[in-house]
Formats: structure tokens, C-alpha cells, sequence
């Protein structure tokens, strides 16, 4: 219990220690706690891995008077990956922002933020859930627009004036489940849910406000220019992990509250949203001429794999494949986390390096910076599903998940989304290749700017070498059953 | 220590490791890579022909597998197959680099053309070695990605364009033939390159889909293969350095996509369950038209490598054109082709990086009386290109034999009529280039690019010697159960169709 805590506590305890001291002493907390942080994000996971899944009532309370956490496969995964992508934000950001006056900001905010995610992967209550979504949201927003540039401020502004609605319908829907059912904790939830009117509006309200958080196409205007013109680490955590917090909640309130009453036309809606995201997003990163833009319409593609999950798995009751598209679309999410951070950190070095971040300017970049670029390189791999990578498993099982279940119309989805993703990649790539005069000379850029980006891009070329421990977290340890799979 | 696990992966590592740490050399240390290139694909032919003398004499099954958690398994396996395309691939990796080594003295960049390189020719061992579909894929696209920064090697927008181009085919046609190998597994479950039957077994229910998977199959391996009409990133790639050019014809690109449809058809398929579904004919038909279109356009190109570029287009299809006819000696010719096909382009393409290098030319009609200042590389060339069209003694007249022998027992005697107007062509765009190296008066005074005692530099000729010389001796040897043609013939025997 205390290691489950301390990963909420412990970077609370930092964003604290962070705010009151400055200086060397900052870096020092800030990168102990994100540290330990990990640490006890780690032993959770081998916990529930070799153990199984935990449910702890915090303050020795029982239900329904506690608060509990709950611990299981789905979790530990979103957990780990925040864990890795976390670390990797703090070592990188120690070095990125050297002693400027964003520094004093970013640190309370962002370890705020990370205990804020990692509350929310354990959350079961669906109030308690809005209370920490609420929290990440305001750290999120608060973080893009950390540079102070009109551009920054005018998107960060738009992203949280849309995250707060999205809020808003969350918490309406969390009204009408409670005035229906008389129950918060999603547990107790699942096993009172029919089809009645008001539980169809509460679950299309919370679909619809978490969608706005996530991103997903209509809803993702706001995304593009909050992500693009945030600072790199920023960049690389709301586009990594923030995104995925509220679309965790989504798998959780459809795998778990609402399972027994989704009817096929929601799932498939919400698969051809995500199908029009994938094409339109990845269309739009190509036709970027700014690298963190394409890196960031590259997001909202690439979260539109994440919805062709829902009409795969569920819809359709008692299914082989449901298995196989849920553990997809989840690698899916953990192998993007992995490859967009290291991204948009690669596009800082070039910032840093060249001043802009151009397409056009970014010649003999291969030369200059050649691990940026392989980070650049190999994340992209696992963006466009090449093996072996990541982003492969996911397609894999996705794809096995599509034919099997005769819904062959997804296939456009995962081939050209695949291959709108290789323009983009390789459009960047030939750049960095095009050799020419430099217009100025580089920058030099820190070792260890260079290094995070390529350990985070190898990460997500590496797990899609040990798919099976994933998908037994994913299938063996979860605490609701998920349709098709194993018992729980 | 287990050789039978260790072989294998020794083999696919000596190419894969030596890119790795290529990567990490200094540009200054030519020494020290062209030694780490040398000794890497020295013991990589040392190991593959110790593997493939456990094999063939002691009967030694070579098998390492690592299950990716995914229903399948990450699998080497060496069969008789895997050994023919190994053992080309890791001789001309050999000469390539001594070839490269030459070719690229002095030019910037080396450290990434070498890692690159060296990473290309692990892509090419592990599509030799690959023991089932998936497997097969992985390194096939690895291939792309690994040959990418080659063909874009010299920066320049047209090499840029050029790499474009080869990405939007390569890339399409991979996610085609992924798509295809998904939907197979879906139906079958996961199998490997011996379990033959697995798609006989399924069904008549499902043999419209299986011609379905098999014709996405055919499309996604058909673009590197160089299939007409997905051929056409294959002229425009000759951007590429020639020691690059060499390697995509003769072993890498061109040679994994021929040898993905001679493992779709044989291994996966089963000859005759493909020929049960009606899929040969429509396979012959295309390996014809491109091999008549290839000829045909070769003739049309004024541009020594652009010709050379198409005339692999078409030599390229025979390998297919083997593969789906249903007799014994055409399934001989298609394998035996693998191989002597790579043996001949390289040398043409070694001859015409010779030419560009020394005297700086790279049009046909500059090539006139060339045979007086270059006569070894004249000679090389001629004998290379006597094999493309089929004369006696060189290694092609054996592959076309084979192929017209095929044609015939199959009963589809139509083949022969190919093969004649195919060699008249070859004659047509070959023979004017040989007469004008040996017969013509030179008009223009020659560049000299590079100064040396000989004609050229001895790392630009012996790797060309070598394999002009391996050409021939194919030929007159072809007896020895270890030539080429023997190793074919006793694969073939393998499937149960070669008494």
C-alpha cells in the first residue's frame, strides 16, 4: 500500500519541495522524486505481474465509505508507461531548460501532473476520476503555454476552454449515473447498468467528454497548435501521456460501466471517427511545413488508431478476436507514448540546434546531429508499423482483430493511415538527409538532449520484441472481465 | 555450444553487427572499417559454407527460433533454398565491398554508406533464412528501410526524388503483402515454410479467398521483384552509387522480391495446389509481359545503367516465370536463376561503374572504341553480356535451357517462343554495346578520372573478375553436384519433383 501511494504521494511531495526551494536544489528534488516515482511505479508492476491484481482502500475504509484504488492489468500498463515516459521527461527537461525562468513553472507543474495521471490509472470511483481529470487538464493547460509567446497563450488557451467542456459534459454524465444508479465506484457500477434512457444519455455525455480530451476528429482543432507551440518536454508529455489519460478512462467506462448496454451503432460511430482521424490527421502532418505541427497532426492520427478498439471489441458479445483488438489497441497507445515523446523531444534539439523548427531548414541535419536523427528515424518506424517495433504488434493484432471479425473496412484505416504515416516520416527523414548550404551554423546541443530522445525511440522499437508479458498483463490481470478474453 | 542454434544467427549477426558499429567509426577511419567490412563478410562465407556443408553432407537441421508473444514465432531455419540464396549473397557481399571500397575512395560520408550497406546485405540474410511468412516480412521491410539511405546516398535532389519514389512503391507494396500475410494467418494460424498442406487442407469453401490472399501476396512482393506494371521505381533508383546498384539487382532488393514469390509458390502455396486454383497462368502471363516490356524499354534507353536497370527487369521474371510453370525442370530453372542471374548483373554493373569511374562516361554512344584503354573491363563486360543473352559457355544459357526444357514438359510450348524473341531482344540491346567497345573508332578524348597502373583500380577490377570468371564456370561446371545447377537440381529433388 505504501508503494502504491507513494506513486501518488511522492511526486506531489516533489511538485511541493519544488515550488518552496530554487536553484541546483530544485533539480536535485525534482529528479529524485520523478526517480522514485519510478521506482514504485516498477514494483507495482511486478507486483500485480508475478502476483495479481490489487484492490487497497486508502485510509483503512471500506466500501462504499472509502476511497479504494484499484490495480490491474490495464493500469499498470498506462502506469509503467508514464513511469518510463516521466523519467525520461524529468532527465530530459533537467538539462533542457538550464536555470531559465520557465524552469520555476515547470517542475511544480509537471510532477503535479504526473501524480495527477498516476492517480487517475488507479482511480475506481467515477467521481474521484473527474476530480484528478480535472487536475491533469489544469496542470496540462498551465504547461502549454509555459513559453509565454501570443501563440502559445492562444492555444493553450482554446485547449482548456475545450478541455473544460469536455469536463463539463464528464460531470454531467457522472450526475446522471449517480441520480440513476445511486453509485460512484465503477465497480458496483458495472453490474447496475441496463439500457434505460437517462444511462444512455450519462454514457454518451461522458463518451462525448472524454472524446474532447482525447482529441478524437471532430473535437481535435484544438490539439495541432497546444501541442505544436508548447515547450519540447511539454510537448512530448501531453502528447504521450495526457491524451492518453482521458482515453484510459474511456476503455475503463466502456469495458467495465457501460459494457452490457453499448449497442453496435456507438461502437461503429466511434470507430469511423477514429478511421476519418486517422486519414485526415496523418493527411494534415503531411502537408505541414513545420516540424512540431507535423508531429502533432501525427498525434491526432495516430489516436485515431486507438478508436477503431471499441467497434472490435465491443458491439458484438462473446467474441475470439475482442482479445486481440483490446491488447492492440492498448500497445497501440503504450508503443505511440513511447515514439511521439521522443519525437518532439528530437524536434527540440533541432529547435535548439537551428534555431526554428522549418522542414525546409533542415539540412545535413543527418550530419550534424545524427542520434536526433535516428531517434527521428526510429520512431517513426514504430509510428508507421514496420517490423519490428511496437507499433507492429499493435498493427498486427489490430489487423488480425479486423478480419477475423469480417469488419474488413478498417483495413483502409490501418493501410493508409500506415502509409500517410511513411510520407510524413520520410518527408522529415529526406530532409535531414538533403545536403547544402547551411544558412547558419548549429547550435551545439547537449549529449544527454540527444540521448533521451534515441532511448525512448529504441523503447518503442524493443517492445515489440516481448509482446507476451504485455498481453498477459492485458488478458490474465484485469479486474473486469474484457469481452472475449479470459476470465478475470 | 549448440551450432545447429548458433550457425544461423552467427551468419545473420556477422552482416548486422559489422553495420552497428560502422555506424560508430569516424569518417577518417577508412582503415579500421574497410578491415571490420572485410573480416565481416570474410567469416560470414566461411560460416556459410560450413553451414551448408553440415547441411548438405552431415544432414544437420540449422534452426533458431524465439517466440514474439504473438502466436508466431521469430524463426531461422537453413533448408536448400535459404542455402542457395546465402551462399549468393555472401560471396557478392564479399566482392561488393571490396568494389565499394574502391568505388567510394576519398567520397564523404563513407561511415553511413557502409553501416547502411552491411545492414542491407543482414536484411537480404534474413530473408534467405526467415523459416516462415512473418518472419519473411520483417526482414523484407527492413530492406527498405536499410537500402533507403543508399539510394538517397549522394544528397542531390534527384537522388532525393529518386529515393521518393522507390519509398512510395516499396512501402505500398509491403503494406499490401502485410495485409495479404494477416489475412492468411487468420485462416490458418501460424505455420511455417515446411508445413506444406496447410492451405490444401482448408476447404473449397475458402479457395476464393485463398486466390484472393495469393494475389496480394504476388502484388507485394511483385514491386521489389520488379513485376510490370510495379516495376517502375527500379530505373529511376539507378541514381544510386554503382556499388549500390550492383547490390539491389543482384542480390538484395530485385532477388528478395523473386525469392518471396518462389517461397509463395513452392513453400506456401504448394506448386500444385497453386496450380489446382488456376494461379500459374495468370503468374506466367505477367512474368512474360514483363519480361517482352523489359526487354523492349532496355532498348529504348540510351543511358548505360537505365539500360541495364531494365534488361533486370526482365531477367529478373524468368525466376518467376520458372516458378509457375508446373514441371520439374522450370521449378530448376526459376532456383538456379536466383543465382546465376546475380552473378551476371553484377558484373555488368561492376564493368559500368569501371567505365563511369575511370573515363567518366555514361552514355551508350560515348562508349565507342572503350575496348582499346579498358580491355579487361571490355572483356568482362562481353562475357557478362553473352550470358544475359544466352550463349554458351556462360551461366545464363543454362537457366534459359532449363527454362525452354520446362516449357515444353509442362506442355505449354508457347514458352519457347518466348525465350527466342526475349534473347533476340537481349542480343538487340547487348550486342551493339559490346560492338561499339571493341569495333568502334573513339570520337570524344577520354576523361581520366582516376589515375592507376592498371586500366582501373585493382579493387574495381578483381571484383569483377571474379564474378565474370564465376559466370562461366557455372556454366562449364555445371555438372558438379555443387555448382549452381546441382544445388538446384537437388532442391528440387527436395520437393518431391527433380528425379
Amino acid at each position: 500500500m505504501i508503494v502504491e501511494s507513494g506513486m501518488i504521494l511522492l511526486p506531489f511531495a516533489g511538485a511541493v519541495a519544488c515550488f518552496l526551494v530554487s536553484g541546483r536544489t530544485r533539480i536535485l528534488a525534482a529528479l529524485t522524486a520523478s526517480l522514485f516515482t519510478s521506482a514504485a511505479a516498477a514494483a507495482t508492476v511486478l507486483q500485480v505481474f508475478t502476483h495479481e491484481e490489487m484492490r487497497i482502500p486508502l485510509g483503512g475504509w471500506p466500501q462504499p465509505l472509502g476511497i479504494q484504488l484499484h490495480i490491474d492489468g490495464l493500469s499498470v500498463v498506462f502506469l509503467l508507461m508514464s513511469a518510463v515516459v516521466g523519467l525520461m521527461v524529468s532527465i530530459y527537461s533537467s538539462v533542457f531548460f538550464a536555470r531559465q525562468t520557465e524552469e520555476r513553472h515547470f517542475w511544480p507543474l509537471w510532477l503535479l501532473l504526473w501524480a495527477g495521471l498516476n492517480s487517475l490509472f488507479m482511480v475506481s470511483d467515477i467521481f474521484n476520476a473527474y476530480v484528478v481529470l480535472e487536475l491533469v487538464t489544469i496542470c496540462a493547460a498551465a504547461l502549454a503555454v509555459l513559453s509565454g509567446k501570443v501563440e502559445s497563450l492562444k492555444a493553450g488557451l482554446r485547449y482548456f476552454l475545450i478541455a473544460m467542456a469536455g469536463s463539463l459534459a464528464f460531470l454531467l454524465g457522472v450526475g446522471f449515473l449517480y441520480a440513476e444508479t445511486g453509485m460512484l465506484d465503477m465497480f458496483a457500477l458495472g453490474e447496475e447498468v441496463t439500457g434505460s434512457l437517462p444511462l444512455a444519455v450519462s454514457f454518451g455525455l461522458m463518451t462525448a467528454g472524454l472524446a474532447m480530451k482525447t482529441a478524437l476528429l471532430p473535437f481535435h482543432f484544438w490539439l495541432p497548435p497546444a501541442h505544436g507551440e508548447a515547450l519540447a518536454p511539454v510537448s512530448a508529455v501531453l502528447s504521450a501521456l495526457v491524451i492518453k489519460a482521458s482515453f484510459y478512462l474511456l476503455l475503463r467506462l466502456w469495458a467495465g460501466v457501460f459494457e452490457p448496454a453499448i449497442s453496435v451503432y456507438a461502437a461503429q460511430t466511434i470507430g469511423f471517427l477514429g478511421m476519418a482521424a486517422v486519414l485526415w490527421g496523418s493527411y494534415q502532418a503531411v502537408i505541414q511545413s513545420r516540424l512540431k505541427l507535423v508531429i502533432a497532426y501525427s498525434s491526432v492520427g495516430q489516436i485515431g488508431y486507438l478508436f477503431l478498439l471499441f467497434p472490435l471489441v465491443f458491439a458484438v458479445q462473446e467474441t475470439t478476436w475482442a482479445a486481440q483488438a483490446w491488447t492492440g489497441g492498448v500497445y497501440h497507445a503504450v508503443s505511440h507514448a513511447l515514439a511521439k515523446a521522443a519525437m518532439f523531444m528530437a524536434a527540440g534539439n533541432l529547435i535548439i540546434a537551428t534555431g526554428n523548427d522549418r522542414i525546409d531548414y533542415m539540412r545535413n541535419v543527418v550530419g550534424s546531429l545524427p542520434l536526433t536523427t535516428m531517434s527521428l528515424g526510429l520512431a517513426g518506424i514504430s509510428l508507421m508499423g514496420l517490423p519490428p517495433s511496437g507499433g507492429f504488434v499493435a498493427k498486427w493484432m489490430l489487423m488480425k482483430a479486423v478480419f477475423a471479425s469480417g469488419q474488413w473496412w478498417w483495413v483502409i484505416a490501418l493501410v493508409f493511415g500506415g502509409l500517410l504515416t511513411a510520407a510524413y516520416v520520410f518527408r522529415i527523414l529526406g530532409h535531414a538527409f538533403e545536403s547544402g548550404d547551411r544558412r547558419k551554423p548549429m547550435r551545439p546541443v547537449p549529449l544527454i538532449l540527444e540521448t533521451v530522445p534515441l532511448i525512448l525511440a529504441l523503447g518503442s522499437i524493443l517492445i515489440g520484441f516481448r509482446a507476451e508479458e504485455v498481453i498477459f498483463l492485458l488478458e490474465e490481470r484485469m479486474l473486469w472481465e474484457i469481452p472475449g478474453g479470459n476470465s478475470p | 555450444m549448440n551450432l545447429n542454434f548458433w550457425l544461423p544467427v552467427l551468419v545473420l549477426c556477422s552482416s548486422l553487427a559489422t553495420g552497428l558499429i560502422i555506424f560508430f567509426l569516424k569518417e577518417k577511419q577508412s582503415a579500421l572499417r574497410t578491415s571490420l567490412n572485410l573480416i565481416g563478410a570474410s567469416f560470414k562465407v566461411v560460416a556459410v559454407h560450413y553451414m551448408a556443408y553440415r547441411l548438405l553432407v552431415l544432414g544437420e537441421i540449422h534452426e533458431a527460433s524465439f517466440s514474439m508473444g504473438l502466436g508466431f514465432d521469430f524463426l531461422l531455419r537453413v533448408d536448400f533454398l535459404s542455402l542457395m540464396f546465402l551462399a549468393l549473397s555472401s560471396n557478392l557481399w564479399l566482392v561488393t565491398t571490396l568494389y565499394a571500397v574502391g568505388y567510394l575512395e576519398g567520397s564523404a560520408n563513407r561511415s553511413r554508406f557502409f553501416g547502411f550497406f552491411s545492414l542491407c546485405v543482414a536484411a537480404s540474410t534474413g530473408i534467405a533464412l526467415a523459416g516462415n511468412l512473418i518472419t519473411f516480412f520483417i526482414f523484407y521491410e527492413f530492406l527498405t528501410l536499410t537500402t533507403y539511405p543508399l539510394v538517397i546516398h549522394r544528397e542531390s535532389t534527384a537522388a532525393l526524388e529518386a529515393g521518393r519514389n522507390y519509398l512510395w512503391y516499396t512501402i505500398s507494396g509491403g503494406s499490401v503483402l502485410f495485409v495479404g500475410i494477416v489475412w492468411l494467418h487468420v485462416l490458418t494460424g501460424p505455420f511455417n515454410f515446411t508445413d506444406t498442406g496447410v492451405l490444401e487442407a482448408l476447404g473449397s469453401d475458402r479457395h476464393l479467398t485463398l486466390i484472393f490472399i495469393f494475389a496480394l501476396l504476388i502484388m507485394g512482393l511483385g514491386v521489389k521483384a520488379a513485376l510490370v506494371p510495379l516495376h517502375g521505381w527500379l530505373p529511376v533508383a539507378m541514381i544510386a552509387p554503382a556499388p549500390v546498384s550492383a547490390l539491389l539487382h543482384a542480390v538484395a532488393v530485385v532477388k528478395a522480391g523473386a525469392f518471396g514469390i518462389v517461397r509463395v509458390v513452392f513453400d506456401v502455396y504448394g506448386q500444385h495446389f497453386a496450380g489446382y486454383l488456376g494461379l500459374l497462368e495468370p503468374l506466367a502471363l505477367v512474368a512474360t509481359i514483363t519480361i517482352i516490356f523489359g526487354s523492349v524499354r532496355a532498348l529504348m534507353q540510351t543511358d548505360l545503367k537505365k539500360r541495364l536497370a531494365y534488361s533486370t527487369v526482365s531477367q529478373v521474371s524468368y525466376i518467376t516465370l520458372g516458378a509457375a510453370l508446373l514441371a520439374p525442370f522450370s521449378t530448376v530453372a526459376a532456383i538456379v536463376h536466383l543465382a546465376h542471374q546475380g552473378i551476371m548483373k553484377i558484373t555488368l554493373f561492376f564493368c559500368a561503374g569501371n567505365i563511369a569511374e575511370t573515363l567518366g562516361l555514361h552514355k551508350i554512344r560515348e562508349l565507342d572504341g572503350v575496348g582499346r584503354r579498358m580491355p579487361l573491363t571490355s572483356v568482362m563486360f562481353t562475357v557478362a553480356a553473352f550470358g544475359m543473352i544466352g550463349v554458351p559457355p556462360v551461366a545464363g544459357f543454362i537457366s534459359k535451357w532449363y527454362l525452354g526444357l520446362g516449357g515444353l514438359e509442362a506442355g505449354q510450348n508457347w514458352v519457347i517462343g518466348v525465350l527466342m524473341l526475349s534473347s533476340l531482344l537481349n542480343a538487340a540491346y547487348f550486342l551493339p554495346i559490346v560492338h561499339s567497345l571493341w569495333f568502334k573508332k573513339p570520337e570524344i578524348p577520354w576523361k581520366e578520372l582516376r589515375k592507376s597502373r592498371l586500366e582501373a583500380p585493382w579493387t574495381l577490377l578483381l571484383p569483377a573478375l571474379v564474378t565474370a570468371v564465376m559466370s562461366v564456370l557455372a556454366c562449364l561446371w555445371a555438372d558438379w553436384i555443387w555448382s549452381p545447377l546441382g544445388v538446384a537440381r537437388q532442391i528440387a529433388a527436395g520437393m518431391g519433383v527433380y528425379p
